[in-house]
Formats: structure tokens, sequence, C-alpha cells
């Protein structure tokens, strides 16, 4: 069965240039595999794949290819693609085309990530949902949302739920946009990796292990992670045992961590609402494993934490070894921990703030040396500037 | 058997032993080079005339020629059978590191298919699918056929489709499997370097066994067939070193995808023949976005302990969500663990 095209003449089409739109439409029953990746196969430029309300049972992983394809459903919680029998691919949906708009559906249970883009400019993802329904296991997807490699990403008003590694994960690319969203129950909420140019801001974090991670890592195509700002979320209440399978590196973020910023500059967190976090609301550390790569640059540099508010903290930091040591920094309700590696890194919250004291990075616990530490002191330092995207994509995303 | 069937099989017969068949003296028509070049996407195999009319898909047409790889891609121990054909006049340009430059109305054919027992292989083959790659003028275009049951014909399933099979190894082993025939995207998942489509296989160190190279120029399909190509071992092939043969099984099942311009490369983790061993073929590499593929293990590869490398529990596995080959597996494959293994456990731990 194919979908059923329906013709007509929109008002984009004087801007795209493409003689007509289209829009495919599928329908909830039998086939349904079928008739989604025929659709998502069969869509020219400029069309529009229309998946009606109701639940689709998939057996394997949905790809799209081609440029300037809108994939809507009815909303996401009346379309539905589940993935709950999957038998193979290693995703739910996988784009790898430019100017794709994804809104208005949910993927549920994926065995591996839920959505996935790569090499895809301009994706906008908006008003999705994407959930393990069975809450947090390791036996989850590792990321939501799964955009890498690519310039311009917007992802506005998603919900992302209990992935085994980030909710929203933003890998080795340029120029984005995380806003809106909620991410709940994951090992990592919002997680922007080896990347250039976000803007992290208005979203919920809240009973994840670690609410918003801004990473670098080595030996990637892309490293230098650089200008990130996290601005105006709502960062509380991460509270879920770290539940990643071990070996990553989500599955070393301490339980009750709020900002967690590794082995990036120029960043700048501020205005945001940040408590209820047992480790600590905002981490600023080295990365701390063994590495061969000689142009990986482990350290924080000129990284500003400003203008927060903070609620509770630090009462059981999970990264200090159980017993007396966890007790007596727990004790202090350590808001802001640095490791103390880096350069020009900078607080000027007014809570407590401490540094581990380490010397060089990979330094361990043992030789940890926490102690109170002012880190205000100086002029301000320089900050990233704001992200602009492309209009077509906000219009599309509005 | 139905009274039908039975009925057809001894005219058949009878066809076959008279001696006044004139139909096959007239020769079957050529291959339909149009519906390569051409940009339509026929609807049914035998429109190409790839193969001999009534053959199932098992005897190629004139010109129409069947090569091998030397390691070829684990495939749930499907048997592949590989053709290419080039239009008259036309030759590939050889060289030496990539995929041969292959002249526009090139088409490459691979059939998939079981024999109901491995102890019997050339008995009761079932073919599954066959899949195009056409040269057309705009670029490689990649095309899934799915043989109905009767094996009479062929159709075009852009979308993919799974197929429940069974198979006896040679090992006594069967097999219950849903086999799944790749939609177009998926087969691009593969076949994509640096974003354009691209054939894998006839590379110059797949095809040379000593004799494919020479016979392929010969047949006029090669421009040149060089006495010093660069060659992979078969990777059962005792004779040829652990190493060799790890790298060649890792080069034809994970280099396609993970390589610097590949669809993994994003991972840092390449696996092509060309790749020095380091950090990026592996060797202590961390998960970057493994997910539950990490096994809960630190490194992809940790010399010396294949049961403390990931690559392998990712081999292992047939959950979506952890084995690699993310496409086209739902066995394991024991003879290309096994010889991972053995590599890994010589491997020497890093200094």
């Amino acid at each position: 069965m194919k979908p059923i095209r329906h013709q007509f003449v929109c008002a984009a089409i004087a801007v795209t240039g493409t003689a007509q739109a289209a829009t495919l439409s599928v329908a909830p029953g039998p086939d349904a595999q079928e008739r989604l990746q025929t659709a998502l196969i069969e869509a020219k430029p400029g069309d529009t794949i229309d998946i009606a309300a109701g639940r689709y049972e998939l057996t394997d992983g949905l790809s799209l290819d081609v440029d300037r394809v809108t994939v809507k459903g009815a909303g996401p919680g009346a379309t539905i693609l589940s993935f709950k029998g999957q038998k193979g691919a290693g995703e739910g949906l996988l784009v790898t085309s430019d100017d794709v708009v994804l809104r208005n559906f949910a993927v549920e249970d994926s065995k591996g990530d839920g959505i996935k883009s790569k090499g895809a400019n301009r994706i906008v993802y908006a008003d999705l949902r994407v959930e393990w329904t069975g809450g947090p296991k390791e036996t989850n997807g590792a990321y939501g949302i799964y955009p890498v490699e690519s310039k311009h990403i917007l992802i506005d008003r998603v919900t992302v739920r209990a992935a085994s590694d980030a909710g929203i994960y933003v890998g080795q690319s340029d120029q984005i946009v995380v806003r809106n969203s909620i991410a709940m129950y994951n090992v990592a909420g919002i997680e922007i990796e080896n990347s250039y140019n976000a803007d992290v801001h208005q979203n919920v974090a809240m009973h994840n292990t670690g609410g918003i991670l801004v990473f670098d890592l080595p030996s990637l195509p892309q490293m230098g992670g650089h200008s990130v700002r996290v601005f105006g979320n709502r960062v509380t209440k991460n509270d879920t045992p770290n539940f990643a399978p071990k070996g990553n590196i989500v599955a070393s973020v301490p339980v009750g961590t709020g900002v967690l910023v590794m082995a990036n500059r120029d960043v700048t967190v501020f205005g945001n609402l940040i408590g209820d976090n047992q480790s600590a609301n905002v981490m600023l550390i080295a990365y701390s494993q063994s590495y061969k790569d000689p142009k990986y640059n482990p350290l924080p540099r000129n990284v500003t934490v400003r203008d927060n508010q903070h609620g509770r903290s630090g009462w059981a930091p999970a990264f200090a070894p159980e017993g007396p040591p966890r007790e007596m920094l727990g004790a202090a309700g350590i808001a802001v921990l640095w490791d103390g590696l880096g350069q020009a890194v900078r607080s000027t919250d007014a809570v407590t703030t401490f540094t581990m004291g380490y010397s060089q990075p990979g330094d361990g616990p043992e030789k940890a040396r926490p102690a109170p530490v002012d880190l205000s002191g100086g002029s301000p330092l320089r900050e990233p500037g704001r992200v602009v995207l492309p209009e077509q994509m906000e219009a599309a995303a509005r | 058997m139905k009274p039908a069937l039975a009925l057809m099989g001894a005219w058949l017969l009878l066809v076959s032993t008279s001696p006044v068949v004139v139909t096959t003296t007239l020769g079957p028509k050529p291959v339909q080079l149009n519906l390569i070049l051409g940009n339509t996407l026929p609807q049914f195999l035998s429109e190409f005339r790839f193969f001999l009319p009534k053959s199932s898909g098992m005897r190629p047409n004139a010109g129409v020629t069947s090569y091998a790889l030397n390691t070829s891609l684990f495939s749930d121990y499907a048997e592949k059978y590989r053709y290419i054909w080039i239009p008259k006049g036309k030759k590939a340009r050889y060289t030496a590191d990539g995929v041969f430059d292959f002249p526009v109305g090139t088409a490459i054919i691979k059939s998939f298919g079981y024999p109901a027992d491995f102890r019997k292989p050339r008995n009761q083959v079932r073919l599954i699918e066959t899949r195009l790659l056409l040269r057309r003028s705009s670029g490689w275009v990649a095309l899934p056929y799915v043989w109905n049951a009767d094996g009479t014909e062929a159709e075009l399933k852009r979308a993919g489709k799974r197929i429940d099979v069974s198979f006896t190894l040679a090992s006594g082993i069967t097999h219950s499997i849903s086999y799944a025939v790749p939609n177009v995207n998926q087969c691009k998942g593969c076949h994509d370097l640096k974003g354009v489509l691209t054939p894998i296989g006839p590379k110059a160190r797949n095809l040379n066994d000593g004799v494919q190279l020479a016979a392929w120029q010969k047949a006029g399909l090669l421009d040149s067939a060089p006495a010093d190509a660069p060659a992979v071992p078969r990777f059962e092939d005792v004779r040829a070193s652990v190493d060799a043969r790890a790298r060649a099984y890792l080069d034809i099942n994970c280099g396609h995808c993970h390589n610097r311009d590949g669809p993994a490369n994003t991972s840092g983790l390449w696996l092509d023949w060309h790749q020095k061993a380091d950090v990026i073929l592996g060797l202590n590499k961390r998960p970057t976005a493994a997910g539950r593929g990490s096994g809960n293990l630190d490194f992809a590869i940790e010399p010396g302990k294949p049961d403390r490398s990931y690559l392998i529990t990712r081999m292992e596995s047939l959950d979506p969500g952890i084995a690699m080959p993310e496409l086209g597996r739902a066995t394991v494959h024991e003879e290309g663990v096994a010889l991972l293994k053995r590599w890994i456990g010589e491997l020497k731990p890093a200094s």
C-alpha cells in the first residue's frame, strides 16, 4: 500500500522554488512499518509527511534521507511511534538530510537511540516526546534526541525521559539552540559535547543524575568545545541514581549534579535556578581520564558562573568517598565546586564555593584537598555571544 | 507434491531431454542497458535480464560475470552470489586503494540466499533477495529486489522487508531468523562515503586472489591488473597471519562505516584496512556514544583482553541497541568472533 499523495499548492512554494509540495499521509494499521518507511523514501524535497494520530508498532528503525521534508504528527501524546518490538537498527528514527523539520509526535521504547540526525544541517526538533516508558533502566537506549556532526540545530519544546545516557545530546556540532524543553529521569538531562556555539536556555532538567552537561572528549573528529551559554534553566532535584552502562563518560557523573562543565572554553552559566542537587549545583572540572591525543585540552578555560539562584546543594556529595569525607564535605553544603584545574574559572554567585585542590588532570580523591575558595576576583571575563539561527528554522518551530 | 507441480516437473524433464528445442539456439535477449541508465525504478528484477529466464536468478546472462571477494561481509550466514556487468567497449579503471572507477552503465549484482542445508550447499538454494548497484550518470543507485517464494520473480522493495528464514549450518546447528532486507536508506547507511553512495567490495585488495584481477582484465572489465596489487587474506585462511586476517575481517565488516568519511566517523573508531594500530583503531579507546554497547567495559579493544573489549561484546549481541553491525545481523558470527578474540588476545598491552 502506498501513502496517499495530496497535491496542492501552498505559500511556501514561491519561497522554495519547487513546482508543487505534497503531503503524504500515513495512518495507523497493518504494514505501518512499510507504509511509513515508503513515505520517508518517496517524499520529495518540500513535501510533508503527515502521520495521523494513533500507535504505530514498528519492527525496524525508520530513516529519512531527503532534504527539506517535514515529518509531523498530531501531537506528542497522539502520534506514537513505538519501537517496543524493534528487531533491527541502532535508533528509532534516523535523519541524514538537510533542512528537515520533525514535530508533533512521540518515539517510545527504541532499543538504541530515539531520534538521531547525522550530518543533517538546519534540523528542527519541535514539540516531540522521546521516552522509555518503563522509567530509568540500564537497558534503555542511550540518547533521546541525538543530533551529531551538524551545523544549525534547533531543539524546542521537546520532552525526553529515561535515556540511559543523555536525554538531549548534541555532539560534534556548531550553532545550537536547546530551549523550552524538559529532560527528566535520564542519566544526563541535556548534554552538549565537543560542540561550538550553543545556547541552552529555558529548559527544565529535573530528576536526572546530572542536569545539564557541557563536555569535551579526546580522540574525536571534532574537539575543542567552546562558546556555550547555559541560562534561564531550572536544574533541580537531580536525584536519580546513575544507571548508565559503565565505560561511558556519563557513568562517572555523581548523582545530584546540577550543571557540569568539563574541558571546555568560553562557557557562561547564568540566571538559572539550580537547587536540591545533593552533590553540587555547579561543577567546573577537567577531563580526568588518561588520553593520548596531543590536540586535546582537558582543562576548563574562561568559564563564568554568575547571577544564578541557588537552592539547597551538596549535602551528600556522591563524588566523595562514603563515610567521613562525604559527611565532612556534606556539612559544608557546596554549591559551586571547582576541581582546581584550568584557567580563568570565575564564579560570582554568593554561595558556598570549594576547590578540590587538584594539581593535575587525573588526580584522584586521595589527592583532594577540599577547601573554600573565592572565584569572584578579577575583571569580568569575555562571554560568548548569542546563537542566531536562520529565520526559516525559527519559523518552522513556531 | 501437488499435481500441478508434478505435471510441471514432467514437462521440464521432457523439454530438457528433447533434441528439438529451437528456442535456446536463438540465445537469450541481452541485458537491458537502458534500464540501468534510465531514471526509472523497474518493479521487477527480470526486466533487466541479468539472469537467464526460468533460472531463478541462478544462471547469469551473457556478459554478466561472477566474482568473489577474499573476505566478505557477514550477513547471517547467507551465501552471496556476486556478478558484474559493464557495457561493451567500456571498462573499469584500476586503482590500488579504493573502489575501482566504474563506467556509467555498470551494474553490480549481489544475490543472497540459503541452501536448505549447508552440508549440501548447492542443493535447494533459496534466493531471498538480489541487490543492485547501478551506475547512472547521476551516480550510484541502490535497489533491493525480494524473491517470491517460488523463486520465479524478484520485486522491488524500496522500504525493505522482513522474511522468516531457516537454515542448517555445516556444523549441524539450525537457525530460524527474521532476515532483514534493507531499505534503500539502509543501503546508503553502509554504502556511504562523504554522503555519496559508493560500492564497497570491488577494490583491488578484496578481489586480488592471484587470478581474479587478471581474469577481469582479460574479460575486458578492467583496464589493468598490476602484479603488485594489494590483497587482503580470506579471514578463515590459516596460512595468513592472525593480524592480517583480523584486519581483513574488520575492514569489510566494519570499515565501510567506521572510517574517516563513513557514517560512523563521529565515533572516532575507525576500523578500515589502512588505519594504524592506535586509539582510533580501538586500542584502549573509551566509548563515545556507545550507550549500552559499552557492555560495562572501558575499552573497545583492551589489548590482550578480549573479554574486556566491548568490540567483542557488540559482535556477540543480538540486541539492536548493542549489536554491531547495526544492520543485517540476527545471528552471531561465531567464526568471526573467535578470530577477533584470538587477535585481541595476541595484542600486546600498551606500555
